[in-house]
């Protein structure tokens, strides 16, 4: 049995691809914080890929039976948090294991994972009452985020969830008519925004109002990917970056470094291996052999695209600002290690469908 | 539930769909973005690439000076003066755990600070300078100066720190500042504060924090393309902070440690017409100066350890059992419900007993004092009297009465950390206790002594209000302009006046208890009293006070205001284990009204006609 445990090897493709991409994000790192930031940073994602290797071994259908066990434990987080919270300073900071774990991250996992189980046997696309109770056990898990409070979590989490429903292959009306029903509650839900979040949006449209602030940044980040041009200006060498206008290089604003030294051609090499990931985790999706993996695997991938979209049109300044990372270059151990561990459970989707045949 | 049969072709070309749409999404999403930094990088990279040539302004933080505090006569307390520490910027430092060990000698930092300094690097970001020595000496500074060139990316820099002029007489009063916390830092306004401030830990620091922080100003910094600096202009200037005039008297704040002698416990001295603090005194006091740039282990264990809790500021927090302080209150209670009148007389045996009770409450005299009036009960303190008024008046009654007086209140004292203290009443045992109240708890509450947890702030509130005859004027440290109320309820002025000649007679009448301190050249008027230490032993609780080890002697209580006829100053002294009001307490409160009056010298001349 131990011996057998530890015999799954995860995809190498996908694992080749991901080494490549943060190994990329490691050199970009060097320029944008020094040799301390990426010895802390390798550390992590050392960490990240075992739990992604210890991961792979575990047989999906483990995930799938114990998924009811994780959501509510993750919940069970989320409202310790909302109770000690207020007592507690640093409400987010819960399990602090040398790098705090925030219990959201968790649901970043865990509830797209109760999606699919709920979705596991039924026939798609499902009917009505699934769909209730999915939407159910997104509306818990967003909601308890949403009142941390931490309302752009607490979206990218409904939409993870969401996500799952998509790929069970519900109609295209209804799609349509959530859309057109999101688009018409957005003017409601500027009501429910706190005042800093209505600013950021505010600044978002207009960065020239607040030069200091936030968009101060954002016009900082632009002239750093602007004047990097094609070939960029040479690693370590661009000026926005080591005479400090760019305000916090090797987190949310990684990308700018990046654009500024290694120029137009060094965005296009990053998206290329975002590209071929995602490529790879649609193709082990699609191959999987249960409902429930397939849909978690799609659904995961997703995530992994809307995070970097969302930070490169940060950035660029076609997004509002919010704190999201850039998935596995930025300088930071929670988001790493919630990646890796879900890239871990697309291997072991991967290196486990031969036995599900058997 | 009825399941509808899955149908696994057909939801597998069903999902394939979806991943497919997906995919047509991520390519178009990506392509998009890759020519948002397409137009960026390719089409605009001229405009951008003149930007950041261009780019050669800094904004950076200029420091307000924080607010200076001074005394009632403008002696300066509290200053800031130039200070040096030695930072270092990690990424610039070749061979840094080296450097730290060579430094060991040369600037005088220990193994336990080279380890601390070790575990900050791991969480500072490189090119941010670290601290290595907040405080240097003159002479470290320029050993260091003369070995420089060994130390590459090390730095001294100039900056201000705070400095208390009297940091061991105004230890609690002024309290001391300290780094910001990344709690106060969350709760503060960011665009005043920065993370390396100095915030109000204790003390008026605390409660006048924000004005006396002031608002920083804006530094606008030129540099070339090579990062050097070309310019510096102030765009905004700092707005300073305001400095604080304190109602305290730094001589008599010195009179009132010095009276204490080797005692510990707390004084404080008010102008009853005002509500002005002259002096206020925990003793014993310690360094503050030691705390702002954090104060080591071994010495912070030492001050926190210390039996004598020098940390503990007993003026606003120290709760003690008011005793026979109590009793020119009770009196007062008694006269205004017309329990008694200043004629009233009773005799006293000795004791005093619950109709229907065997329990005896005792006179402190064996055999009583016989035949007493109001005035004679107050002077030799006559317990009989006032367990037999306050029975009469009734727990409620009491409450009631002495709750305006500030007992058990919070005076609202402009300094952080006071505490409330206990008023007993029916309402707090039943909720504290789960209890109903009893009679002889009422008794004993008549000479301060049950439930009551009353702090030297609130005895000189009470005093003050007594020394004025029905003046509240709210206690304060930072002069402001004063407003008085009067109580709730009004009593008449030969009520006051016979509760002051009984208080005067305490210490000018021939069988006054503290006529030890009586004074020639004007009249003082006082209280002694005694708050109850407990967790004596069984058989401890017989021995007299001068034969129990010191900190289970009961601690001394004294009152006073003078001169009697206008007073001007009143004084409440605690000294802890003191044993006796009048030997321990009196002679203290007896030097600070004499220090008082000598810097007067006005005052007695009326007395002396």
């Amino acid at each position: 049995m131990n011996k057998r445990f530890f015999t799954y090897i995860p995809d190498p493709v996908l694992l080749v691809l991901l080494m490549l991409l943060m190994g990329y994000g490691l050199v970009v790192l060097y320029s944008a914080g020094g040799m301390v930031l990426v010895e802390r940073q390798a550390v992590r994602i050392a960490l990240g890929l075992s739990a992604l290797y210890f991961i792979t071994q575990i047989r999906p259908e483990r995930f799938e039976q114990f998924t009811p066990i994780i959501y509510v434990g993750s919940i069970m987080l989320l409202v310790a948090v909302f109770f000690f919270g207020i007592s507690v300073k640093g409400a987010q900071r819960w399990l602090d294991l040398g790098i705090s774990i925030q219990p959201s991250e968790l649901c970043k996992i865990s509830l797209p994972m109760m999606v699919a189980w709920i979705f596991r046997h039924t026939a798609l696309p499902p009917n009505w009452k699934y769909l209730l109770a999915a939407a159910v056990a997104i509306g818990i898990g967003a909601g308890l985020i949403y009142k941390q409070p931490d309302l752009g979590t607490s979206i990218l989490v409904s939409a993870s969830g969401i996500f799952v429903i998509f790929l069970a292959g519900i109609s295209w009306k209804f799609i349509l008519g959530g859309l057109v029903m999101g688009a018409l509650s957005l003017p409601v839900l500027w009501q429910f925004l706190h005042e800093y979040q209505r600013q950021r949006v505010l600044m978002f449209l207009n960065p020239e109002a607040d030069p200091l602030n936030y968009g101060w940044n954002i016009i900082q980040s632009k002239i750093a990917i602007g004047s990097g041009g094609f070939w960029g200006k040479g690693w370590t060498e661009g000026s926005q970056t080591q005479l400090d206008f760019l305000p916090e290089h090797s987190t949310d604003f990684i990308l700018s470094v990046l654009s500024e030294e290694f120029g137009f051609f060094g965005v296009l090499v990053l998206f290329f291996l975002y590209t071929l990931i995602i490529l790879r985790c649609f193709f082990i999706a699609q191959q999987a052999k249960t409902t429930y993996n397939r849909l978690l695997c799609g659904a995961l991938t997703l995530i992994f695209f809307v995070y970097i979209t969302i930070n490169a049109g940060m950035i660029s300044g076609v997004l509002p600002v919010v704190g999201v990372p850039l998935p596995l270059v930025s300088y930071g151990g929670t988001s790493v290690l919630t990646l890796l561990a879900s890239f871990g459970i697309i291997t072991s989707v991967h290196s486990h469908k031969k036995l599900i045949q058997q | 539930m009825g399941r509808v049969l899955k149908q696994p072709f057909q939801e597998k070309k069903l999902f394939t769909e979806r991943i497919i749409v997906s995919l047509i999404a991520v390519l178009v999403t990506f392509t998009l973005l890759l020519g948002r930094y397409f137009y960026l990088q390719v089409l605009q990279h001229d405009k951008y690439a003149a930007e950041a040539d261009q780019n050669r302004i800094k904004y950076s933080r200029i420091n307000p000076t924080r607010g200076l505090i001074y005394d009632r006569n403008g002696l300066l307390l509290a200053e800031n003066i130039t200070t040096y520490r030695l930072e270092v910027i990690p990424e610039q430092a070749k061979n840094l755990s080296k450097k730290l060990l060579a430094l060991k000698n040369l600037i005088g930092i220990d193994d336990e600070a080279i380890s601390e300094i070790n575990e900050q690097l791991k969480y500072n970001p490189v090119f941010k300078p670290l601290t290595i020595k907040p405080k240097l000496t003159e002479q470290e500074v320029s050993q260091f100066v003369v070995q420089k060139h060994q130390f590459p990316g090390f730095e001294i820099k100039p900056y201000l720190i705070r400095k208390y002029l009297y940091p061991i007489e105004l230890s609690h009063l002024i309290g001391y500042v300290g780094k910001i916390s990344e709690a106060e830092y969350d709760r503060q306004d960011h665009s005043i504060y920065a993370k390396d401030d100095y915030f109000g830990k204790t003390g008026l620091e605390k409660y006048y924090e924000h004005q006396l922080h002031g608002i920083p100003g804006q530094l606008v910094t030129e540099i070339n393309a090579q990062g050097k600096q070309l310019s510096e202009t102030i765009n905004t200037p700092p707005v300073n902070g305001t400095h604080l005039d304190l109602t305290i008297d730094m001589q008599l704040q010195k009179a009132a440690y010095r009276a204490f002698g080797e005692e510990t416990g707390a004084a404080i001295a008010v102008n009853p017409n005002t509500g002005e603090i002259l002096a206020m005194v925990s003793k014993p006091g310690y360094d503050t100066n030691e705390f702002i740039n954090g104060i080591s282990q071994t010495n912070y264990n030492e001050l926190a350890n210390s039996t004598e809790k020098p940390l503990f500021d007993r003026s606003i927090k120290g709760g003690y059992e008011p005793g026979s302080t109590i009793k020119p209150y009770i009196a007062l209670a008694g006269l205004y419900h017309q329990l008694i009148t200043p004629e009233s007389t009773m005799f006293s045996n000795g004791y005093f007993q619950i109709p229907n009770q065997a329990r005896r409450y005792h006179d402190w005299k064996q055999g009583g004092h016989g035949q007493v009036d109001l005035i004679n009960s107050l002077a030799e303190s006559v317990n009989v009297f006032f367990y037999d008024l306050a029975y009469r008046l009734g727990i409620d009654n009491i409450h009631d009465f002495l709750k305006p007086f500030k007992f058990g209140q919070l005076t609202n004292i402009d300094v952080a950390g006071e505490k409330q203290g206990i008023l007993p009443s029916r309402t707090w045992k039943q909720a504290n206790r789960d209890m109903i109240w009893f009679p002889g708890e009422t008794v004993i509450t008549g000479i301060g002594q049950g439930y009551f947890v009353i702090t030297p702030v609130q005895m000189a509130q009470a005093l003050s209000i007594l020394a004025s005859k029905g003046q509240i004027n709210p206690l304060h440290l930072v002069k402001k302009e004063h407003t008085t109320s009067a109580l709730p309820f009004a009593i008449q002025p030969h009520h006051w006046q016979v509760v002051h000649d009984g208080l005067t007679a305490v210490i000018n009448a021939p069988n006054g208890t503290a006529r030890a301190i009586k004074e020639d050249d004007y009249l003082i008027a006082g209280k002694s009293g005694t708050s109850q230490v407990f967790g004596k032993s069984e058989e401890d609780i017989y021995k007299k006070n001068e034969e129990l080890p010191k900190h289970l002697r009961n601690h001394a209580l004294f009152i006073a205001f003078a001169p009697i006829e206008q007073p001007e100053i009143a004084v409440v002294v605690v000294a802890e284990h003191g044993a006796s009001g009048t030997k321990a307490a009196a002679p203290i409160a007896k030097s600070i009204i004499t220090a008082f009056m000598q810097e007067h010298p006005t005052l007695t001349a009326t007395n002396n006609e």
